[in-house]
């Protein structure tokens, strides 16, 4: 049963129950750990994250775990990482100062649009169900995270800022918010970031951290 | 102005203690059951997302709620608001650990406003939800409530919007006290004023009799919808809402509540 534990992070400042307990409920083994060591050893990550982006990076940072979750993810085992986890795995943010990330997927995370592609008044944060579409570049879901997900499944965002890869073939899926094409998915070999969270995205979300558990 | 984006459909719990309450303008509550219970079919049946508000937490403590939001995470995956009762960083950190994703605030933002930043800045403005009690003193001019539509602030509404969006919060829950537990439709010009002041998203709450009315406050600007009365008495159901809500012409979550797992 190893193939199906999994090592979610817990670095003090994110709503990690729900994540758990959608494991639980999947039937995966799940280890909790704010410890480098363990977080190097598991064979499965998972980095959730709500809230602002400094603050997120401080706390991995104080605890020591910058350093540990890179060397995982070069190890070439596979991370998930959810909304501001997502946002964490790239260079740097803008959200309140620039400030670094993981830097392991290139790029920079900005702040969402204020409006439409038409000029009117978009409301920020992004609340709400979006359903995933398949960018042009992209891209076969079949090997990937979303090989049970349809196009036009919808999942739960809530977020003020998004990931702009540097690579655009990364981007596995997308959102339209006001007409723009916001990145939902990212994928860069055994790193995901989800920029939803399937943990609060009923069946669909449940589907995912599914093919994420038991790939 | 009409959202370009897909409206929410939200239940509304309100909780006594372990029960599911209603009333009639925030008062006269009545028991209706086991929180949970609602919760679950509500979830199967495709709501967007859950709100529990504490009625009386700011008077007794939240044991009750803690053991409903433990209870909630373990089989409903859709997001939970929880209001009722916060009075710090450290009272939003709590209920954000026990399965909480966004912590609705009224009173204890009222006497003190820095708390939204605090708690933006400490958990991100997706977490912060000013709750806004409003009743209605003028023509297009409503006060702000306190205290679970006990206290009288004298405060503006519309000019309350506007410093909580401006402090940094994410959304507001606007209830309407004059319409709450009444069907007689939501307050659409309390939301159209709220939302055309602020740019960050409006929950409008308080008054649903029937679809009809979701769709002119979706006009009138809301972007989400709090439903309690329609819902619990068993009017409606979300599945013939977000019908009704689709036909209108209104974004919505395409959900197919008889879907099951797919490999």
């Amino acid at each position: 049963m190893t193939q199906h534990k999994v090592t979610v992070i817990d670095y003090g400042i994110n709503n990690i129950l729900s994540v758990i307990r959608a494991l639980e409920y999947l039937g995966a083994q799940v280890e909790v750990t704010s410890d480098w060591k363990t977080i190097i050893k598991s064979e499965r990550l998972i980095l959730p994250g709500i809230g602002a982006f400094p603050r997120a990076m401080e706390a991995l940072e104080n605890l020591n775990l910058v350093s540990s979750i890179q060397d995982f993810a070069g190890r070439n085992k596979p991370l998930l990482a959810l909304c501001l986890g997502m946002q964490l795995l790239l260079d740097e943010s803008t959200e309140f100062k620039p400030t670094k990330g993981l830097g392991l997927i290139k790029g920079k995370v900005n702040a969402l649009p204020e409006q439409s592609i038409v000029g009117s008044r978009l409301k920020v944060p992004n609340i709400g169900w979006r359903a995933l579409s398949k960018p042009k570049e992209n891209k076969d879901w079949r090997s990937s995270i979303l090989r049970s997900i349809e196009i036009g499944d919808s999942v739960y965002f809530v977020h003020s800022f998004m990931v702009q890869p540097l690579e655009k073939k990364s981007v596995l899926a997308n959102i339209e918010y006001g007409g723009h094409l916001i990145p939902a998915v990212i994928e860069f070999g055994n790193i995901v970031g989800c920029q939803f969270h399937p943990e609060k995205s009923g069946k669909t979300g449940l589907n995912i951290i599914k093919n994420f558990v038991f790939q | 102005m009409t959202s370009m984006n897909n409206i929410r459909l939200i239940a509304r719990l309100d909780i006594k203690g372990s029960n599911l309450i209603k009333g009639v303008h925030l008062e006269g509550l009545r028991v209706l059951g086991t929180p949970n219970e609602f919760a679950r079919k509500y979830y199967v049946q495709g709501a967007d997302e859950i709100i529990y508000m504490d009625a009386v937490a700011s008077l007794y403590g939240r044991n009750h709620l803690s053991k409903i939001l433990t209870d909630a995470a373990k089989d409903i995956f859709i997001p939970i608001t929880v209001g009722g009762g916060i009075r710090s960083v450290d009272d939003a950190r709590e209920i954000l650990r026990f399965g909480a994703d966004k912590v609705a605030i009224n009173t204890a933002v009222v006497k003190d406003p820095s708390l939204i930043s605090k708690i933006a800045q400490e958990f991100g403005s997706q977490c912060m939800t000013v709750s806004i009690e409003a009743k209605q003193v003028a023509l297009d001019k409503w006060e702000v409530l306190c205290d679970n539509g006990r206290e009288r602030t004298g405060i503006d509404v519309v000019g309350w919007s506007k410093i909580c969006a401006r402090r940094g919060a994410g959304e507001i829950l606007l209830t309407s006290v004059d319409r709450e537990g009444t069907r007689k439709g939501f307050d659409n010009s309390l939301v159209r004023a709220v939302s055309s002041a602020v740019n960050i998203p409006i929950i409008a709450s308080g008054g649903m009799g029937g679809s009809a009315d979701m769709i002119s406050v979706v006009e009138s600007g809301a972007d989400a919808l709090a439903m309690a009365d329609i819902i619990h008495y068993g009017r409606a159901d979300f599945i013939s809402l977000r019908k009704a809500a689709s036909d209108a012409g209104l974004g919505v979550r395409i959900y197919d509540a008889t879907q099951s797992y797919r490999n």
